[in-house]
């Protein structure tokens, strides 16, 4: 049994289910991203793993033990809050010191411990404040040292950065995630961002109205969605319908061209339609650009992202995003150019609705 | 458990408040022995000091009101748009009257402003009625303050000002037309509760000699066994239709569009 | 100072008219708040010829007056505790007790109507429940042979005039802090438990911390309230109990005191009464809430 396991979890307010059969094994020491659209189920998992929320069925196990008898203040979780949710009536120091203080630790000990904490997340100048003196980064930073201050055997952090600007949201993730493997500590981090998910995760759970649709690592879950959902949500995947035309040989047609997949079709039929996903780094239309299966089509847009050149492309009724790595003497495609796009074939990936 | 709990501190909450007005209401319909009558009420409507001195007390009230809306209104919108800095201060000062006692103040008119004084209002009896006035919006001003206050802070009037200057609008209009008709709930809800203080107020007509409900329905407590408690029951109706109106009033304003 | 020199900085210049704005509500609290109130208080310190003198505070000091000053205070804490407590639990016991929602607008409106039911009617409504032939003495008399009488509770006194005024104040009390009950975050409460408070413990380092600054500004304010309250007590004890304001009252009618100026003196005792009420309760307030801005 996995170190954090969830098993058959469902969770109903009142005659709406919001969760439905949720099964995860966490290992020790993983960090887990619970990813997918707002009021999808994510907090409501979380807060059921830390007894806010008693589900309607199915067990929540912890290093070997049932948590369903235990109260919130029984289970040694850490919990970091959306809105910070810093005690506004004690200094930092005293916030980190809560835990500690309620379990009857000593005082000397309580110092030291607090010292540590704030040493971990580089605040150790600012003790003396007052959560309205401290910055929404500066506030985070806190209540995950409070969270991690009583050795916590999980820890849950929901949404932890979605209050704050761009650049710290991007600074503090890599904090996060260098501190919880320093500590190695079991974490379960929830979000609706993509690339935060992708970027720090051991692996990633994709959730879609109260189910997983998919778990993996980012890897698979970005070059291999599972499903339509996944591979909408995840990435900047193209999603392309096409018509089936020899399910044998794997041959399609996308907007009247044919391209033809590296394996046979199984279950569809000629004329059926059916969903592909190709990711937009993986094709091209430089002179000489390698690839087994090319289609054509007419420029819609270009727009200019920094490292790269993003170009939209009509091809038949689909819209085809691809990417060009930005250099100086590059000629971006103009609006209206009919080009001529080469892939792998092999990137090309059937998807299930 | 906790349920449990709750539900005690309800309960008490219920039986404390109700049981009070059980009583009064009990009592004010035994007038006539061994039965239920609304002979107390009769009574007392009867009465022609009833009458005069529940005029008297309305008049008063619907002055108080009036003044206190020309004085705060104007002053709490010229706060707002000209001296912010004087808002904590202002606030300060409006709210005094609930930390001086009533009869301090009082006993202050009258030793300051008696036949021998240099504003001798307490020597007529249209003197001492305008004095009383202004010791009810005294009384008043912490509520209305606050409310009208209240009621600039969700309208901006800055913005506003500066629109009607530019039409050529001059202070009067601005303030009639365009700044009275968007804080009318708050002056409203500030009136009606002016309208419940000074109803009932004792203290200050008492001590001024005035012939004002309070002092009177304080004169038939003395003197009566049933009919007080008719007045006790008039008197929680009126507090109530008055808080009712503000209810109503607040609840207009909210399904009503907000007037720009 | 020369019309020269003012005009010589034009925003000098434009400031008297700013500050004419507010000169009519300047008047009228300097009129009718503050002159009468500094009456009383220069007053206090005069003979009637006008001199400076300390006789009259010392004319405070015998034990009658002080009594009755004593017990106006014992009134109003007992009643501004007990108002604060009660009003507390029946608040905490809409916002967190899990009573059913619809409690809670009633509960709120009824607040407003009875915290301003007060004054002479109040009386009438208590005499006619705890007074001698009121309904609630009665049915104890009657149905449960409990005489309150025997018992020692008179509503003409310490007890009947604290239970009277909690009238009010619990009201008051609800009106102030269901806002703030409302303001405490269901976040401070998960957080603390998950970092293993219990439930008292989080009221005791977290939300009773947060909510005092509140709690000491109802308490202030009810404390005044009572202390000032002439009306219920008037109409309710006639002047059979000696508290400062009915001694004040009769005062001012027909000079009980045998001396005009004694008055000045025990009208601007109440002031400083519900002033240092009010003093203890910023200097306390300022302790409390180092947390805010
Ligand atoms: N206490 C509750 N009572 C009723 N419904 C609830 C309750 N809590 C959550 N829900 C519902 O459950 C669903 C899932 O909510 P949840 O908060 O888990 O979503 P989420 O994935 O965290 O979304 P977000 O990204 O917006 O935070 C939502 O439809 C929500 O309305
Ligand atoms: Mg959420």
């Amino acid at each position: 049994m996995s170190f954090l396991s969830l098993t058959n979890i469902k969770k109903s307010f009142g005659p709406v289910q919001v969760v439905h059969d949720f099964n995860m094994g966490i290992e020790k020491g993983e960090f887990v991203s619970f990813l997918g659209p707002s009021g999808c189920g994510k907090t409501t998992i979380l807060r059921m793993i830390a007894g806010f929320e008693t589900p309607s069925g199915g067990s929540i196990f912890i290093d070997g033990k049932d948590q369903g008898a235990l109260k919130p203040n029984q289970r040694n979780i850490g919990m970091v809050f959306q809105a910070y949710a810093l005690f506004p009536n004690m200094n930092v120091h005293d916030n980190v010191a809560f835990g500690l203080k309620v379990a009857g630790t000593s005082k000397t000990d309580i110092d030291i411990r607090v010292k540590q904490m704030l040493g971990l997340i580089k605040l150790e100048h600012l003790a003396d404040r007052f959560p309205y003196q401290l910055s929404g980064g500066q506030q985070q930073r806190v209540a995950l040292a409070r969270a991690l201050a009583v050795k916590p055997q999980v820890l849950l952090l929901d949404e932890p950065l979605s209050a704050l600007d761009a650049k710290i949201r991007i600074s503090l993730r890599e904090e996060i995630r260098q501190i919880q493997q320093q500590l190695g500590i079991t974490t379960v981090f929830v979000t609706h961002d993509q690339e935060e998910a992708l970027s720090i995760s051991d692996r990633i759970v994709v959730m879609n109205a109260g189910r997983a649709d998919q778990i993996g690592t980012p890897f698979e879950i970005y070059n291999t969605p599972a499903t339509r959902f996944v591979a909408s949500f995840v990435g900047t995947l193209n999603i392309i319908e096409a018509k089936v035309a020899d399910p044998a040989a794997g041959s399609i047609t996308i907007g009247n061209q044919p391209v033809t997949l590296r394996e046979p079709i199984a279950g569809l039929n000629g004329g059926d339609t059916i969903s592909l996903a190709l990711r937009p780094e993986a094709g091209s239309i430089a002179e000489g650009a390698k690839g087994d299966a090319s289609i054509s089509g007419e420029v819609v847009s270009t727009s200019f992202l920094g490292s790269v050149i993003r170009t939209r492309l009509r091809v038949g009724s689909d819209i085809i995003s691809f990417d060009m790595f930005n250099n100086p003497g590059i000629i971006p495609p103009a609006s209206g150019e009919n080009v001529t796009l080469r892939f792998a074939a092999k990137d090309l990936l059937v998807i299930r609705e | 458990m906790k349920k449990i709990w709750a539900w005690g501190a309800l309960l008490f909450g219920i039986l404390y408040f109700t049981l009070p007005l059980v009583g009064m209401t009990n009592f004010s319909l035994k007038m006539r022995r061994g039965e239920y009558s609304f002979d107390a009420y009769a009574k007392v409507f009867g009465d022609p000091r009833f009458q005069e001195t529940f005029t008297y007390s309305v008049t008063q009230a619907l002055f108080t009101i009036v003044f206190g809306v020309l004085l705060v209104v104007p002053t709490a919108y010229w706060i707002r748009l000209k001296l912010p800095g004087l808002r904590p201060y202002v606030e300060f000062v409006t709210l005094l009257p609930l930390v001086i006692p009533a009869i301090v103040i009082v006993f202050g008119y009258i030793r300051l402003y008696n036949t021998s004084s240099w504003l001798p209002l307490t020597g007529s009896a249209f003197g001492t009625n305008i004095l009383l006035m202004f010791g009810y919006a005294t009384l008043a001003l912490p509520y209305m303050y606050r409310a009208v206050d209240t009621g600039l802070r969700t309208i901006d009037v800055a913005t506003l000002t500066e629109a009607a200057q530019s039409l050529g609008a001059g202070w009067a209009t601005i303030l009639a037309r365009i700044i009275l008709p968007n804080v009318l709930v708050a002056v409203l809800s500030g009136a009606f509760l002016t309208f419940a203080i000074v109803i009932g107020e004792f203290t200050m007509a008492a001590l001024l000699n005035r012939p004002a409900f309070g002092p009177y329905m304080q004169l038939l407590g003395a003197n009566r066994a049933y009919e007080p408690a008719a007045l006790a029951v008039i008197a929680f109706g009126i507090t109530w239709g008055c808080l009712g109106l503000i209810q109503l009033v607040s609840r207009f304003q909210k399904s009503a569009p907000p007037k720009a | 100072m020369s019309s020269a020199h003012i005009s010589a900085r034009s925003p000098a210049r434009r400031l008297p008219l700013h500050w004419l704005g507010i000169l009519p509500f300047a008047a009228f609290v300097a009129l009718f708040l503050i002159l009468p109130t500094v009456k009383i208080v220069v007053g206090a310190f005069q003979t009637p010829d006008g001199s400076f003198t300390l006789d009259n505070i010392r004319g405070l000091f015998t034990p009658s007056i002080l009594a009755a000053y004593w017990i106006s205070i014992k009134i109003s804490i007992a009643s501004a505790l007990l108002g604060c407590l009660a009003g507390f639990a029946i608040s905490a016991a809409v916002v967190f007790g899990g009573l059913p929602k619809g409690i809670r607008g009633p509960l709120l409106t009824f607040s407003g109507v009875a915290s301003n039911f007060a004054g002479v009617p109040l009386a009438f409504a208590f005499l006619a429940t705890l007074g001698p032939v009121g309904i609630v003495s009665v049915f104890l008399r009657s149905e449960l042979g409990i005489d309150l009488r025997v018992l020692g509770f008179n509503i003409l006194s310490f007890w009947g005039l604290t239970v009277t005024y909690l009238f009010f104040q619990i009201p008051l009390m609800i009106l102030i802090i269901t806002p703030a009950l409302d303001g405490l975050k269901r976040e401070w409460r998960e957080a603390a438990s998950i970092l293993g408070a219990t439930g008292f413990q989080y009221w005791r380092m977290v939300a009773f911390p947060i909510l005092l600054p509140s709690i000491l500004g109802t308490l202030a304010l009810l404390f005044a309230n009572a202390f000032g309250a002439v009306a219920t007590a008037i109409a309710l004890t006639g002047s059979s109990l000696s508290i400062v304001p009915i001694l004040l009252f009769a005062q001012i009618r027909g000079d009980v005191l045998g001396n005009p100026h004694l008055g000045y003196a025990l009208a601007f005792g109440m002031i400083v009464v519900t002033g240092v009420a009010n003093a203890i309760y910023i200097w306390l307030r300022a302790r409390s809430e180092r947390w805010l801005k």
